[in-house]
């Protein structure tokens, strides 16, 4: 019975939650009673999304290729707008990321927001349900009205609780995925203009000519391209990671990425796979410059928060590289395998940038600088934090071992299969990224102490610690045994491959 | 004629009759109790809208000799707007109370402006359109001189009275150069003349229909006769803004519906050009010069030359669909600016006019709820889902898209949108990101937040469950 309406209760649950949490307030006062009772219902609303989650793990069928958990309703008559959600191998890992790192993100706030903390969890709160939405929704407009509600909250975590330049970030990045993601609509009223409904499944299956699955592609691809981001239209995510507070920096980069990569699968590919088949060398082009490009950026930053930012943009090439490779690969299996190890990339780098900026939040609750000048022998006075952070940069370098290896490994025997230069191209960023990061680290955590802040930090505490801890298990149990995780998209992915092998002109 | 006749036009003359009877009694109430009167015309409304509801039509019923027309759509317009001309009495008395403006004259002038509303929405002849018209617009001027002390009142009136005089006129002379082409004044019978004779699809009607086109856009407020707006809504008292931005709009939808698509349907073609153009402008216009603005009334003003921008698209398209999503447009534009108005007048108290955008920061601070809703507004009005903002503008898009060469329009009407955002996401960015400046507690009577509240989730309500406005707006206009 509540399997039936498992998806609903996952994305209503937060929402719900939030919005009590809104309705009641805390007071105007961080310390107070109420605020810490805002606090435990915010946590216990994630922790029991957390735990409906793993019920959708558990009920997950690995072998079926089609939509699970299905529930379809219809919404609004006169557009034919279905309350449609699903599940397949591909969004299910997406929302088990999501409800995995908002309780983290809500304990990693617990006592650093002083401002307003009921408000604070209640955007949240309210931010997951939406995300979960956007992964479950099978309706072309529910779909859109996810992706765009999901701003509301996030233009105010970054604009409220954000740094210095706050406005300036928050402004940026809501215009900018705006100005992204209306051409997309406009997408999706032709798209319903053919069909008679916004079934996105009738999207898949409408036949159309070359010039409006371009254009249909050319306006998806701005939607996907800003939320990635893709290089030259990523400018936005340094200034929106760097202003955001901790918690927004997280899931940012951990999951709101993720939908741009997500799109790209979910509609572009099988919609206008004509389309994609046409303009897969410029997204390569674009993937290979974010990757290479992007990377020599990242080098060169003196803030830690940008520094991770820019390397989120360069590891995200990785995953839009990895699903645009297929046209260029003869064989099957290596096409599969560059989109499986983008999915990969997708969950790893969703787990490894989150768990950075946990740290630079960890660093920046006790110093506030993000100035990575402002640090150095970190290591002699938080040593447990050190080896964390070391942990994760390492990661992010993509160390073998860890998640971030996996994933990025496909990629690049993809690419090999597809042409010497690109893989040779997207092998830089082993040396690159090993490089961007570990000179952080070097500067960061290694040397002597640095100054009197330095001196005076105190190391991880119990929260913190739980924090730091759950995500360094998950960061190496999907780098050691990935097979759970790539089993759960397998079926997808295959199905997927052959959808898009076929032309839909 | 028969007693029919006035079964059909009885909203219309019970609202006469309570308006002789509240004006009376108005005479005889001393100034302190002065509320009575508001009462009154609060009951006024409420037995006006309980006779719209009893003697609604089936189908449409044309009475007194062709000058009139009751039909749903008459019905769904009227209902609207004895709706929102209570809620903005509602939300206009305290301030009034307060700031000693307190007279019988604010709800007796709303009322007879509703009263010319209603004659407009049921108007089947020029004529009649143009005496509702004037019965509206007299009692707006006036409306807007409230204050005569206030000198920013009595300039916007004057310029408002001054420019409205020349749109009558010229709606006036398009009027008789539409009688001289086709012998009627009736908007059925000029349909019927102009497909028995296509040959009068000339020069003559053509210029007679410029006329009325400069006529209906000015009353819009649409680019290029939109210069009277930002100044009457700026200058005008804010519980007259509230009133001259909702209701009306919707007696302007049925002064374009029974002109342009009663009258004149079979013009289509050459009308649909000159409205595209008008639109196209006032989305433009409206919306970057919003971007400029430091007063929130003023902003409001040219943010609803935009939306006003879109209606016009919505008809530009000529179909049914077109026309259901301009009414759809128009009801939901008009909760959504009620409730913005609403929210200025709840920041304003004795002898302080909170109409400065910066008079919105740090709201969440003094009262998170009224910001909330507020943000509810705003993020409706820039069409974020999962507003009702959201629906009417992709329904009007999707209306246009259909027609052809629609792909740029609605391309313009995606884009111009995000530049609108800027300046909704401004007054946000002023309630959340910024210190008060004033710590003043809001004042506010129970039932008007009460109101104020039910209109602004009204916003979300009617985004998540559009279903039933969405099929009534079809109905009527099928």
């Amino acid at each position: 019975m509540l399997a039936n309406y498992l998806l609903s209760f996952l994305v209503w649950l937060p929402i719900v939650g939030g919005i009590g949490l809104l309705v009641i307030g805390d007071a105007g006062d961080a310390k107070s009673s109420q605020a810490r009772l805002m606090r435990v219902a915010a946590l216990t609303f994630t922790l029991i999304t957390f735990l409906a989650s793993v019920a959708l793990y558990m009920g997950f069928d690995n072998a079926e290729p089609g939509m699970q958990f299905v529930e379809r309703v219809l919404w609004v008559e006169t557009f034919n707008v279905w309350y449609y959600l699903g599940v397949d191998g591909i969004s299910a890992p997406l929302i088990l990321l999501t409800t995995f790192i908002t309780p983290l993100v809500v304990i990693a706030g617990w006592d650093s927001i002083k401002n307003r903390p009921a408000q604070y969890f209640a955007a949240f709160l309210i931010l997951e349900g939406l995300m979960i939405g956007v992964f479950s929704a099978l309706d072309g407009l529910l779909f859109y009205v996810f992706w765009e509600a999901m701003l509301i909250p996030m233009f105010l975590i970054i604009g409220v609780w954000g740094g210095e330049r706050r406005v300036y970030a928050t402004l940026k990045f809501f215009l900018y995925t705006f100005l992204g993601s209306v051409l997309m609509l406009v997408a999706f009223i032709y798209l319903y203009l053919q069909t008679g409904g916004f079934d996105l499944f009738g999207f898949m299956n409408v036949s159309l000519g070359m010039t409006a699955q371009q254009l249909i592609f050319l306006a998806f691809l701005l939607a996907f391209a800003v939320k990635v981001p893709m290089w030259p239209v990523h400018t936005w995510l340094p200034d929106a990671h760097v202003e955001a507070p901790t918690g927004g920096s997280v899931i940012l980069a951990a999951i709101m990425l993720k939908m741009g990569g997500y799109g790209f699968v979910r509609l572009s590919l099988p919609i206008v796979p004509d389309g994609s088949e046409y303009f897969a060398g410029l997204m390569i082009a674009l993937s290979l410059i974010a990757v290479v490009y992007i990377g020599f950026v990242a080098l060169m930053q003196k803030d830690m928060k940008k520094l991770i930012a820019y390397s989120s943009i360069a590891h995200m090439g990785f995953v839009t590289l990895g699903m645009f490779l297929l046209w260029s690969i003869a064989s099957d299996t290596g096409a599969g395998l560059g989109m499986t190890g983008a999915m990969v990339q997708m969950i790893s780098h969703g787990l490894i940038s989150g768990a950075m900026f946990l740290c630079v939040g960890v660093l920046y609750d006790r110093v506030h600088s993000r100035e990575i000048a402002d640090y150095g022998g970190v290591a002699n006075t938080m040593p447990v934090f050190a080896a964390f952070m070391v942990l994760f940069a390492m990661a992010n370098a993509g160390l073998p071992g860890t998640s971030g290896f996996v994933g990025e490994f496909m990629v690049i025997i993809a690419s090999f299969k597809a042409n010497f230069w690109y893989a040779f191209l997207a092998a830089t960023t082993l040396v690159l990224g090993a490089a961007y990061t570990l000179w952080m680290i070097k500067r960061v955590v290694y040397g002597e102490v640095a100054n009197d802040n330095v001196a005076a930090l105190k190391d991880l505490n119990a929260r913190e610690f739980i924090v730091l801890a759950v995500l360094a298990v998950s960061v190496l149990l999907v780098g050691l045994w990935p097979a759970p995780l790539v089993d759960m998209m397998n079926t997808t992915i295959e199905q997927l491959m052959q959808q898009v092998g076929q032309s839909k002109l | 004629m028969n007693w029919m006749d006035y079964i059909a036009a009885a909203p219309e003359m019970t609202l006469l009759g309570l308006i002789c009877v509240v004006m009376i009694a108005d005479l005889f109430i001393e100034n302190e109790n002065r509320i009575v009167t508001f009462w009154l015309s609060m009951l006024s409304l409420v037995v006006t809208a309980a006779v719209l509801w009893a003697t609604a039509p089936d189908a449409r019923t044309v009475v007194f000799y062709g000058a009139y027309v009751s039909d749903p759509l008459s019905q769904i317009l009227k209902l609207g707007a004895v709706l929102f001309v209570g809620v903005s009495f509602l939300y206009a008395r305290d301030y009034l109370r307060v700031n000693d403006l307190h007279k019988g004259e604010y709800y007796l002038l709303g009322l007879f402006g509703l009263l010319g509303m209603m004659i407009m929405m049921s108007a089947n002849s020029l004529l009649t359109m143009y005496l509702g018209l004037e019965v509206l617009a007299l009692s707006m001027y006036a409306l807007v001189a409230i204050d005569r002390h206030n000198v920013t009142s009595a300039e916007s009136a004057m310029k408002y009275f001054v420019l409205g005089a020349i749109a009558s006129g010229a709606l006036l002379y398009g009027i008789s150069w539409v009688y001289g082409v086709t012998g009627t004044l009736q908007f059925h019978e000029i349909a019927a003349v102009l497909s028995a004779d296509p040959g009068l699809n000339n020069l003559p009607l053509w210029f007679g229909l410029a006329f009325l086109i400069v006529g209906i856009a000015f009353k819009f407020g649409a680019v290029p006769f939109h210069m009277w707006l930002p100044d009457v809504y700026q200058g005008a008292r804010t519980p007259v803004t509230v009133y001259l931005a909702s209701a009306p709009k919707l007696a302007a939808l049925a002064l374009v519906f029974r002109i342009l698509v009663d009258g004149l349907g079979g013009l289509h073609e050459t009308w649909s050009t000159m409205i595209m153009f008008v639109a196209v402008l006032s989305i433009l216009a409206g919306n970057f010069i919003a971007i400029a603005q430091t007063n929130i009334k003023r902003m409001l003003g040219y943010s609803t030359i935009s939306h006003v921008g879109f209606i016009l698209l919505a008809v530009y398209t000529g179909t049914e669909e077109g026309y259901a999503s301009a009414l759809f447009y128009t009801l939901t534009y008009v909760v959504a600016a009620a409730g913005a108005f609403g929210i200025v007048i709840l920041l304003s108290r004795r002898g302080y006019e909170a109409e400065l955008l910066s008079d919105f920061k740090g709201l969440n601070a003094r009262s998170p709820w009224f910001a909330l809703m507020m943000l509810f507004l705003m993020f409706s009005m820039a069409g974020v889902p999962p507003f009702v903002g959201f629906l009417s503008k992709l329904y009007v898009i999707s209306a246009v898209l259909e027609t052809a060469g629609g792909t740029w329009l609605a391309i313009l009407m995606v884009l111009a949108s995000v530049i609108g955002a800027y300046y909704y996401l401004r007054v946000i960015w002023y309630m959340y990101f910024e210190k008060a400046e004033d710590q003043a507690v809001l004042q506010a009577a129970t039932d008007t937040r009460l109101v104020l509240t039910l209109n602004s989730l009204a916003v979300l309500a009617l985004g998540i469950v559009p279903g039933w406005l969405l099929t009534l707006c079809i109905q009527v206009i099928g």
